[in-house]
């Protein structure tokens, strides 16, 4: 099967739009909000957030980066296989609602982790979850409260969400598992 | 009962002989050596030698058999045993064991257990001084009553030069020699590896060439001085080999050995912290191995010595500053010697004469040799037998050796003393 | 990205990719020192143990936050070295501990080359917290974590080692560590002090302070020990300090963005005086915060097995 492309740039600005008139409708504005992405492309995804929401309201709601790999639950399993990424939470999150931004949401296990690494760095007021692809498959009892576009590729299917801060282009493919792939390091 | 050494390639640095030849022994004395022997007496036993190396029994000029005192790491009978397995017909045993061979009775001790062992001719080495202290003259004239051949205080340096006068003076009664371990312990005390790449790399403490050097060099002087009959062991660097041949240049009566280590290894080996590798001297930089090898072809160096260095585990299995130095060579020497030959570095006749002839003149031995009417110690060389170094099927009690695993090619099949097989692989 | 071997024994054998992911994991790590809750659950149900054959506060103390901010469980176990002939060796010490089956093993040693030894002997990764006058790779990995954290780079500095070169671990890891990572290494000291050959590793050797000073963007400033055997390598503290110690005066030569440091424990008043220890070009004390992250990342890279993918 050739990759299939499901949304394109536009698509992706859409979905934007939309999750950043929900945030604000469901938290009665921006204010003491804080989008937290996931890296690497809820980090991205959160900035584009935060831009719209500016635009939209004139507010500038604070960002960060938060990195889930130590607190992953197959780390005794696998060991240290996984590139870490950077945590960056330059305020205080005990005096904010924490929004999690991911691009896609599977098993649910790195928002899992994302909840416990969160908890260690504070107490935020609530923490909410946004990605831009739920493609199914959950593992643990997680669920969005912002859902860009629902996808059930097939068992032998995989996403790919690519951003033009990385990938130069936006766009979400469904292709073929590319066998053997696998996302670690090894050592 | 007599024997026949058929066809062999009798290689007899003494005379020069180098031939296919039959090789008669009668009443453990080397009978006739003839093209063909056609005429044999009833009963002689043939051994087959075509394709095979015939020489005068090997002679290891600087061995450490451990006994008395540290029969844990070798006995006379084990490292007898290993020494047959090596080619080796004679060795010269040191005095550091634990009473040291300072006075006659050790000396007929260990003659009497070598007699008990029966295999090889066991040459004991005599303390130069009382207890190894480098203090006073031991009672060196009773130990050579008793059967030293040399005196040395080896393992421990001569440091005091007006004792090493002496000695080298008052061994002229006997004419036998001082064999001088050459170390200025000012100089090595606390290094642990070559002083260079070795130091560096491994930040371990190091032996500058400059503690042998200075040694010979003083040594000479006083053998000079003396007139005494000065043997310098296990000689380890350029400026060494040097000094001895400027020496003898001017017709100094010297005498030098190396060990197989200092012509096959350089520093490199210690680099990983194997405790196999220590030795003292320490294994030193390519150009002295170099120079070493030189030494060897051009004569400057007389002797290829083991320096056999018994240790268990309890020595070696240590952190590198805490591990004994040395390693066993006895069942290694002969074959690491032949490399030098397959190398083209030295010929044959040369190697054979390093570990036999010349060691015997040092010890005023009446042994390596072939001619007729000596005792037939002889050693049978297959040349072309290719083994791997396994400590594991060594005869010695000990197992340290650097050379575990090594590839070689050229082994001793058989050896016999006064007529007798004492090894047979 | 790959590590090449399991353990830690010196910086000689890694290559600059693999001191730059050792860098870049302590600079994820760093964050975590200066959360309220300094601990994250990554070495949970993982054992670590610290055999220190050799008094050390501050590097044990280093390794054992460090293994705790990661969650680890951390046995400290001081060994004496003094009686090896009477006492258990190296080696019978190892064996015992592999046989409670920890996860990693740190080692601090006087003799030069023990944590090679254990780790023929032992199936653990073997962490060298020092060894003898051989190496100190995590004091190397948090010096080059430091001056990348203060000056953004480290190729195309200068560094100048000063002080007793010959018997310094930390100058041998950090000979080998600046130079994989692009830097020029000069060492200074009294030609009694540095070992022959040295240039052979690539330094430039100087005997005089000043020109050793002059242009230099790191001065890793070593302490002298007090007391050594054998003949004294210089006349008098006093006089090595009129030498080679760095004060105040020669502060003032420095370019403004050169940094000061040294690996502690310092002399004060002998090699560095106390202006210079922590005055304005001095990072030693980023030195050991860094040290905890650095430690965090040695820790958390060897703590897994092998996967292949």
């Amino acid at each position: 099967m050739m990759p299939k492309k499901i949304i394109d740039a536009e698509g992706i600005e859409r979905i934007l739009r939309r999750i950043a008139h929900e945030i604000s409708e469901r938290n009665q504005g921006t204010r003491n909000l804080a989008l937290v992405g996931i890296p690497t492309g809820g980090v991205h995804l959160a900035h584009r957030l935060a831009r719209i929401i500016k635009e939209m309201e004139g507010n500038q709601v604070k960002t960060g980066e938060l990195d889930t790999t130590l607190y992953r639950d197959d780390l005794p399993l696998k060991g240290p296989i996984f590139r870490l990424k950077r945590t960056d939470i330059p305020f205080d999150l005990n005096d904010h609602r924490v929004i999690l931004i991911d691009d896609v949401l599977q098993t649910g296990r790195t928002i899992r982790a994302a909840l416990d690494a969160i908890t260690d760095l504070g107490r935020p007021k609530n923490i909410q979850l946004a990605v831009l692809i739920d493609r199914g498959g959950r593992e643990l009892p997680i669920q969005a409260d912002y859902t860009g576009k629902l996808v059930t590729p097939t068992g032998s299917e995989e996403i790919e969400v690519r951003l033009r801060e990385t990938d130069g282009m936006d766009e979400v493919i469904v292709q073929e598992k590319k066998p053997g792939e696998k996302p670690i390091l090894t050592r | 009962m007599p024997r026949l050494i058929r066809g062999g390639r009798i290689v007899d640095p003494s005379s020069g002989r180098d031939g296919i030849f039959d090789l008669l022994i009668q009443d453990g004395k080397i009978a006739r050596i003839e093209p063909r022997i056609a005429s044999l007496p009833p009963d002689t036993e043939t051994i087959e030698a075509a394709e095979h190396l015939v020489v005068p029994g090997l002679i290891d000029i600087h061995t450490h058999l451990r006994e008395p005192g540290y029969e844990y790491k070798e006995t006379i009978l084990s490292g007898s045993r290993a020494a047959a397995a090596g080619g080796f017909t004679g060795v010269a045993c040191m005095a550091n064991t634990d009473p040291p061979n300072d006075n006659h009775s050790v000396t007929e001790f260990i003659r009497e257990r070598a007699r008990e062992a029966g295999l090889i001719n066991v040459y004991p080495v005599g303390a130069v001084s009382k207890e190894l202290k480098g203090e006073s003259l031991a009672e060196i004239g009773a130990m050579v009553d008793s059967g030293i051949v040399a005196v040395s205080d080896d393992g421990h340096p001569v440091m005091n030069s007006g004792l090493m006068r002496t000695a080298l003076e008052y061994t002229q009664i006997f004419g036998i020699p001082v064999i001088s371990h050459c170390e200025d312990l000012g100089l090595s005390r606390g290094g642990q590896v070559n002083e260079g790449l070795a130091s560096l790399r491994t930040g371990l403490a190091g032996i500058p060439a400059e503690a042998e050097v200075s040694m010979v060099a003083r040594d000479l002087l006083l053998a000079r001085l003396t007139g005494g009959k000065l043997h310098l062991a296990h000689i380890s660097t350029a400026r060494a080999v040097e000094a001895i041949r400027a020496a003898k240049a001017q017709g100094l009566q010297v005498t030098a050995e190396t060990a197989p280590h200092y012509f096959t290894l350089t520093e490199e080996a210690v680099l990983s912290f194997n405790t196999g590798a220590k030795v003292n001297p320490p294994l030193r930089s390519a150009a002295d191995r170099e120079a070493v090898q030189n030494g060897l072809r051009d004569g400057t160096i007389d002797c290829i010595a083991s320096d056999h260095a018994p240790h268990s585990t309890v020595e070696k299995d240590l952190e590198f500053s805490q591990a004994s130095s040395g390693i066993v060579g006895l069942e290694t020497t002969l074959s690491l010697t032949l490399k030098l030959v397959q190398q083209g570095i030295i010929p044959l006749a040369r190697a054979i004469a390093l570990l036999s002839v010349n060691p015997a003149r040092v010890l005023n031995l009446k042994k390596g040799t072939l001619a007729i009417g000596a005792d037939a110690d002889i050693t049978i060389i297959n040349p072309n037998r290719e083994f791997v170094v396994n400590p594991d099927k060594f005869f010695s009690l000990s197992r340290n050796t650097i050379f575990a695993g090594l590839q070689l090619k050229g082994k001793a099949v058989i050896t016999l003393t006064r007529g007798e097989i004492i090894f047979r692989e | 990205m790959t590590l090449k071997s399991r353990h830690l024994l010196g910086l000689e054998n890694l290559t600059r990719a693999e001191i730059e992911y050792f860098l870049d994991t302590a600079g994820s790590l760093k964050e975590i020192s200066s959360r309220d809750i300094k601990k994250v659950p990554t070495l949970r149900g993982k054992t670590v143990i610290n055999l220190f054959f050799e008094a050390s506060t501050r590097t044990r103390t280093s390794f054992e936050i460090a293994a705790k901010r990661l969650s680890a469980d951390t046995i400290n176990i001081s060994a004496s070295t003094s009686s090896v002939t009477k006492g258990e060796t190296l080696i019978d010490t190892a064996k015992n501990i592999e046989a409670m089956r920890p996860d990693l093993v740190v080692i601090r040693h006087p003799a030069s080359g023990a944590p090679e030894l254990l780790s023929r002997w032992v199936d653990l990764p073997i962490i060298n917290a020092g060894d003898g006058t051989h190496e100190h790779p995590t004091q190397g990995l948090l010096d080059l974590f430091t001056v990348r954290e203060k000056r953004g780079k480290i190729d195309g500095l200068t560094l100048a080692i000063i002080g007793d070169i010959t018997h310094s671990r930390v100058a041998r890891s950090d000979i080998y560590g600046f130079q994989k990572m692009g830097a020029r290494v000069r060492v200074c000291g009294p030609p009694t002090l540095i070992p022959p050959g040295i240039e052979s590793l690539g330094v430039q050797k100087f005997h005089r302070l000043e020109p050793a000073l002059e242009g230099a963007d790191v001065v890793m400033v070593l302490r002298i020990q007090l007391e050594r055997q054998g003949t004294p390598p210089f006349p008098t503290l006093r006089e090595y300090s009129k030498l080679f110690g760095i004060n105040l005066e020669r502060l003032r030569r420095l370019k403004p963005d050169t940094l000061i440091m040294h690996p502690g424990p310092i002399n004060r008043g002998v090699e560095i005086s106390p202006e210079a220890a922590y005055g304005s070009h001095s990072v030693i004390l980023d030195q050991v915060e860094n040290g905890v992250a650095v430690r965090m990342a040695v820790l958390y890279l060897l703590s897994g097995r092998s996967v292949d993918a």
